[in-house]
């Protein structure tokens, strides 16, 4: 549906999602993303995946194209944390599941 | 139970560990998803203001039943005005820091938010120290709570049953 690029976690793609949030905010991101939520962000430091544990996020979808360096791509490897990237944007990204049914955090 | 940790400043490889362990802890303790949320939240915006504003510093957790205590002391510039420090949007970190998606000015407001109890001391040009309780007691006033429903339901009962007589 994103015509994403999957970077790391290919094998846990069948993970299931509850909602979805988006946001290129760490500090929003901690208080209002929900366990077991994709996240969708711009963000590609090495601080959204630790992020992503902390609120218990099942996958992160990278959009504007942006994309995150090796490093990051590892330490996700090692949380057992499936990456996507997409040339979408947020807004474009966020749209397009919803409609397809998935709800906010 | 004592959680304690180092925190470098703009150390940011490691940054949010020392909140991600707290927070194993917490579940592992078995502590209510409420506190540990709200523990964290503090944990790790403590954290992450040690890693941007100070040289180095402490994170300590003190875990009981019934509390989480979040502790974060740091050397550092200290904050010259705590009141604006927690308005929402008030930031000084620089724009580079901002790019990594900090720096929104919600850390402070954030921890607020979540403690029940906080209090913050700082010297300018010393340091500061966040001391933050969450209380773990959301069973217990559940509890009151199904207690106060079922006298008020067995009143409610009475009173019906005064009402058709």
């Amino acid at each position: 549906m994103l015509h994403a690029d999957v970077l790391c976690g290919a094998d846990r793609l069948d993970t299931e999602v509850t909602c979805g949030f988006g946001c290129d905010l760490i500090s929003d991101s901690l208080c209002f993303a929900r366990p077991g939520c994709l996240l969708l962000t711009g963000l590609t430091n090495v601080q959204i995946i630790r992020l992503a544990e902390m609120v218990e996020a099942r996958a992160i979808v990278f959009v504007r194209g942006k994309k995150p360096g090796e490093d990051v791509i590892k330490l996700a490897r090692e949380k057992g944390l499936p990456l996507l990237a997409t040339d979408l944007f947020l807004f474009e990204s966020c749209g397009i599941l919803y409609q397809a049914g998935l709800r906010s955090s | 139970m004592q959680l304690k940790f180092q925190v470098k400043g703009m150390d940011f490889s490691r940054a949010g560990q020392a909140a991600t362990k707290i927070k194993k802890a917490l579940q592992l303790a078995g502590m209510d998803p409420a506190t540990i949320r709200k523990a964290i939240i503090i944990a790790y915006e403590a954290e992450m203001n040690i890693v941007i504003h100070a040289y180095h510093g402490t994170l300590t957790a003190n875990i009981t039943p019934h509390k989480v205590e979040i502790i974060a002391e740091d050397e550092g510039p200290g904050i010259p005005d705590i009141p604006l420090a927690m308005q929402e949007g008030y930031s000084t970190a620089p724009p580079h820091i901002r790019e990594m998606g900090f720096g929104a000015g919600m850390g402070l407001p954030n921890i607020k938010k979540s403690a029940d109890e906080l209090d913050i001391q700082s010297e300018v040009n010393k340091g500061t120290r966040l001391w933050a309780a969450v209380f773990n007691n959301v069973n217990i006033q559940q509890n009151r709570y199904d207690e106060d429903a079922a006298l008020s339901g067995a009143n409610d009962l009475r009173s019906a049953g005064n009402s058709t007589r």
